[in-house]
């Protein structure tokens, strides 16, 4: 489709494009005691997109000569992106870390990171590929040094800074190769050149995607390229920690299961990565072992943490982990899981650091210590945090049991050569279990009780409880998410 | 009539509603809603058991609803012979739990909550009839569980509950694979029901990693169960976690969980993989055993008498594994032996249900002695007879129940239980008396240091058994001497889904393909 007729495909994208430049005008016609505004504001915005995704429903498209395209698969995952920044987005309101910072700009730079992931979740060229990761990130290098006068956070954006340039640097030159090897940036054409390649380029091939996959593993922090993580997750305001915990992961990992199902797999079939015409490359291999690593060593050390969101952190680690695991099998049942567990660990983990930022705000730390006889002090956050803990753990009647049920499932589905990793992946829940419920012992069984009791501020009590809520509704009964994901399970797929 | 097993289920969920809007110092009436919700569903279980149809071995009061159909999940319950006695055992000491928790005064909304949920937890994996459902109850349980070891228990109460948590969480992830496993094994399905017909067949000559899927599947959910029974090698969490627990709690664990895991290998192992049955008996038989001998030994060897209570619920849960084990004797190979088949599982499942009693009881009877001198040392005792005579009398008579003294309900379900093992596995039987012997000697002893001797200057002013711990007590000593001496009701009650079970065993099991 040409670019004129893209534009009447691509209103929920105008729409933000136009909150975000309307964010930044607003920021400068109010005085900064009032800068808050321009959160509601974005919201509102991010509503009226959300509503405009929702209209799309079935139409499934490419727009703009092939580079970006239009399916409920995207569309899944932009929803998915604008439901988690409107959450973070009205907490972030009421963090007291933020209280003497200008918000305006720290709003519009959320929006471009939503307009960022969009393009992320939805294209089909190694050049766009390149672009989204780039706009998502360098935005996020300023919302995590958003702190100027704390200088934690200068480093975690520092550090943000120097692993994303080398990252993305050798995804560039991964791309590159591919570019070489098959004459075209489209993912279409590429599939259909890699299926006529020589054998002897296989070497190449094969070097080219793990290149790809630092990239790709940088954004959804898989181990080795996760070093980042655990210093910018602590020294970020903690509503963008929240935010880095899923929305670009789930965009990182719309893009990859893309890239995977339709460039090397069977061209978007979902029959599996073995049925793939190119099955000789190891690429179940390579996943499998790369989730393994993942969830084992976020697993492992996180165990010895003594901060909450460092902990938080390595646990998301881990949690990038599982959802690799489905990886490998490439099968509609898959992704589908991968879908659902994506859905499930937005409330759960936002949760859990919504809860780390009320802590904060009252206590002003963020170590166990802090935490000690919380949950007699402050109850409702006590039961929302142990719920999430629960959670994360995977442990029904809750959201996480149902998110690696589906995983899990989707393995054993696969067949023969992923039970190990099923059992590896179980022995890593119960590991796992250990450090969740750590948070949990220390809020209850540590510390004085004390006689009074504190309830959080209102509007953190809601997000908080608006997080809470799902995450014990969706373990119990999840159909609706279950048929949301199953009717966003179309891609665009063409074969030439 | 219409959903009693729903209200069974739930009744607890909403007791635990109602203390929810109760004011957290309003102690007393919270303890009373807890009595009167645990209350109601005891009287509702003897209602179902009034109306239960002993005849019919097979399911009964069937539930069935759509709960999530893409992956068909359905919620399932039902009842038979091999579950009622255990929910209307469950419902008793519930009951009784509350009662015998009456003096928790920290954290009393908490307490009493977390005790309704593990109650919901445990009626529900019984009733379960879809294996999703039975795995979320089986889960539900794990929390409560760890709040009321780690909250309200000894000293070292929070490496007991993480301990405990750890160990049944690694089984229940095994449980999970087979679950999964089973499911897409037999045609996409959770329904137990028709998992008995299906897995049978649809398991034979699939191989997981280069083994029988059958083996493979029957030890994962093997294990699962095991853990929770406990079965040697995975019983190291039991005496830690009832010694810390407060008494109540020790009653419902020794009382019921651990009967949950034995009420599994019957319901899904031996439902869905009858070879399986076949090619593990005698490792089944082994592992009981085992189970005897060290529990014994273990128990004699300890000087905290709830250890000792502890360890003997190793000891005791061993004779129902030899009973389980004797199933095969109905098998071809074995010569059809039908009557010795039924004397095994009949004496098992008795075994189980006495067991629970006789360990409440105990278990009740230490918490009575550790609330009035603040510890358990059997050495640190002595001469409380003089002092204590009804509390001397009702523990004497514990402990010959325990030590499966002819007349207690204990010694008919060992000795059904070596009666049905004896004509297929010999050896092990008779190996096994011997920790009979030591069954004898550890409460005998215990009994001596205790009761017997000079009287603990200490202790001349001890204040005898009240009446609300006599309350406790007392039913469950009556059902015990009842059942010692006249067993028949609670035999015929099992003994049709005794001979469906056997039936479908050996029927189904083709020990050639293994």
């Amino acid at each position: 489709m040409t670019n004129l007729q893209s534009l009447s495909y691509y209103y929920p994208e105008l729409i933000l494009s136009g909150v975000i430049l309307g964010a930044i005008i607003y920021d400068l016609l109010i005085d900064k005691s009032k800068s808050g505004n321009v959160g509601w504001f974005l919201i509102a915005g991010l509503m009226a997109v959300a509503g405009a995704i929702c209209l799309q429903d079935d139409t499934v498209t490419t727009l703009f000569t092939n580079s970006i395209v239009l399916d409920p698969f995207a569309s899944f995952f932009k929803l998915l992106v604008v439901l988690a920044t409107i959450l973070v987005s009205v907490v972030s309101l009421q963090s007291g870390e933020l209280s003497e910072y200008r918000k305006g700009e720290y709003f519009t730079l959320l929006g471009i990171i939503v307009f960022g992931l969009f393009l992320m979740v939805s294209t089909v060229d190694l050049i766009m590929v390149y672009l989204s990761i780039e706009i998502v990130s360098i935005m996020s290098f300023v919302l995590a040094g958003y702190l100027k006068q704390n200088t934690r956070s200068n480093e975690a954006g520092l550090k943000y800074v120097v692993y994303g340039a080398f990252s993305s640097g050798i995804m560039l030159f991964g791309l590159s190769y591919i570019y070489g090897l098959t004459g075209s940036t489209n993912y279409f054409e590429i599939q259909h050149a890699i299926a006529n390649l020589d054998t002897s380029a296989n070497t190449a091939l094969i070097m080219a995607t793990i290149m790809m996959l630092v990239g790709f593993g940088y954004k959804v922090s898989a181990v080795p390229f996760h070093f980042w993580t655990p210093d910018v997750y602590e020294g970020a305001p903690t509503t963008i920690t929240a935010f880095l915990s899923i929305a670009p992961k789930a965009g990182a990992f719309a893009m990859m299961i893309r890239f995977f199902n339709q460039v090397l797999a069977d061209g978007g079939a979902m029959g599996g990565l073995d049925t793939s015409s190119i099955a000789i490359l190891p690429w179940a291999n390579i996943l499998s072992l790369l989730a393994v690593i993942t969830m084992t060593l976020g697993n492992v050390v996180a165990l010895q943490q003594n901060n909450i969101k460092r902990m938080l952190a390595y646990s998301s680690i881990a949690h990038a982990g599982y959802m690799l695991l489905a990886m490998p099998v490439m099968s509609g049942d898959s992704i589908y899981a991968i879908m659902i567990y994506l859905v499930m660990y937005l409330f759960m983990n936002l949760g859990a650091f919504f809860v780390v930022i009320a802590v904060k705000n009252k206590t002003g730390g963020e170590t166990f210590d802090d935490y000690k006889g919380l949950g007699w002090e402050m109850p409702m956050i006590g039961v929302a945090m142990t719920i999430f803990m629960v959670s994360l753990t995977g442990l029904p009647p809750t959201a996480g049991f149902i998110g690696k049920f589906y995983i899990f499932a989707s393995l054993i589905k696969g067949g023969g050569q992923f039970y190990w990793l099923v059992l590896i992946g179980g022995i890593n829940s119960v590991v796992s279990l250990y450090y969740y419920l750590r948070v949990v012992k220390v809020m209850f069984l540590e510390g004085e009780r004390s006689e009074t009791i504190l309830q959080p501020p209102t509007i953190m009590a809601v997000m908080i409880l608006a997080t809470a809520i799902p995450t014990v509704i969706l373990g119990i009964y999840w159909t609706p998410v279950a048929d949301w994901v199953q009717n966003s399970l179309t891609f665009f797929i063409q074969t030439l | 009539m219409e959903n009693i097993l729903s209200w069974l289920i739930w009744m607890p969920v909403i007791g635990i509603g109602i203390i929810a809007f109760i004011p957290r110092d309003k102690n007393d009436l919270i303890k009373i809603i807890a009595a009167v919700t645990t209350g109601l569903q005891f009287l509702l279980t003897l209602v179902l058991w009034q109306n239960y149809d002993a005849g019919n071995g097979g399911m009964q009061f069937m539930e069935r609803a759509t709960w999530i159909p893409s992956f068909n999940i359905t919620y399932i319950l039902g009842v038979d012979g091999l579950s009622l006695p255990m929910v209307i055992l469950t419902a008793l000491l519930c009951f009784i739990g509350i009662f015998v928790s009456w003096n928790i005064n920290k954290a009393v909304k908490g307490y009493f909550a977390l005790f309704l949920l593990l109650d919901t937890g445990i009626i529900g994996v019984f009733l379960s009839m879809d294996f999703f459902l039975f795995y979320i109850f089986w889960e539900v349980m794990l929390l409560p569980m760890y709040f009321l070891i780690g909250m309200w228990g000894g000293p070292q109460r929070e490496y007991a509950a993480i301990k405990f948590f750890l160990y049944t969480l690694f089984g229940s992830v095994l449980m999970l694979i087979g679950i999964l496993g089973l499911y897409f094994s037999c045609g996409n399905t959770f329904d137990i029901q028709v998992l008995m017909e299906v897995a049978p067949d649809a398991l034979r000559g699939l191989t997981w990693w280069g083994m029988s899927a059958i083996k493979v599947i029957w030890v994962l959910l093997f294990v699962g169960f095991a853990i929770k029974v406990p079965v040697f090698p995975f019983h190291t969490w039991l005496p830690l976690a009832h010694v810390e627990a407060p008494t109540a709690i020790s009653v419902l664990l020794a009382g019921i969980l651990l009967k949950l895991g034995v009420y599994g290998i019957l319901r899904i192992n031996y439902g869905l993989m009858p070879d399986g049955v076949y090619w593990f008996s005698g490792a089944l038989a082994a592992l009981g055993l085992i189970n005897v001998i060290w529990g014994g030994l273990c128990a004699l060897a300890q000087t905290d008498l709830k250890k000792l209570v502890a360890y003997s619920s190793v000891n005791h849960m061993g004779y129902t594994l030899i009973g389980m084990a004797a199933i095969i004797a109905a098998g071809e190979a074995n010569g059809l032996n039908l009557k010795a088949a039924q004397a095994g599982l009949g004496g098992a499942v008795f075994q189980m249900f006495n067991h629970g009693t006789i360990s409440a009881m105990l278990f009740i009877l230490v918490g009575v002695i550790y609330d009035r001198a603040h510890h358990r040392d059997i050495e640190g005792f002595g001469g409380l007879a003089a002092q204590m005579p009804i509390y001397t009398g009702i523990t004497a008579v514990a402990f010959f129940a325990g030590l499966g003294l002819p007349g207690f309900s204990g010694f008919i379900s060992e000795a059904m239980c070596f009666i049905g093992a004896f004509p297929v596995y010999k050896g092990i039987v008779i190996a096994s008396t011997l920790g009979i012997l030591l069954n004898a000697a550890y409460f005998l002893w215990a009994f001596q240091r205790i009761f017997f001797g000079e009287l603990n200057e200490k202790y001349k002013d001890l204040p005898e058994i009240n009446r609300l711990e006599l309350f406790t007590v007392v039913p469950l000593l009556l059902i015990t001497l009842f059942f010692g001496i006249y067993p028949a009701p609670f035999l015929n009650l099992i003994s049709s889904t005794m001979d469906v079970i056997i039936n479908h065993v050996v029927s189904l099991a083709t020990f050639a393909s293994m």
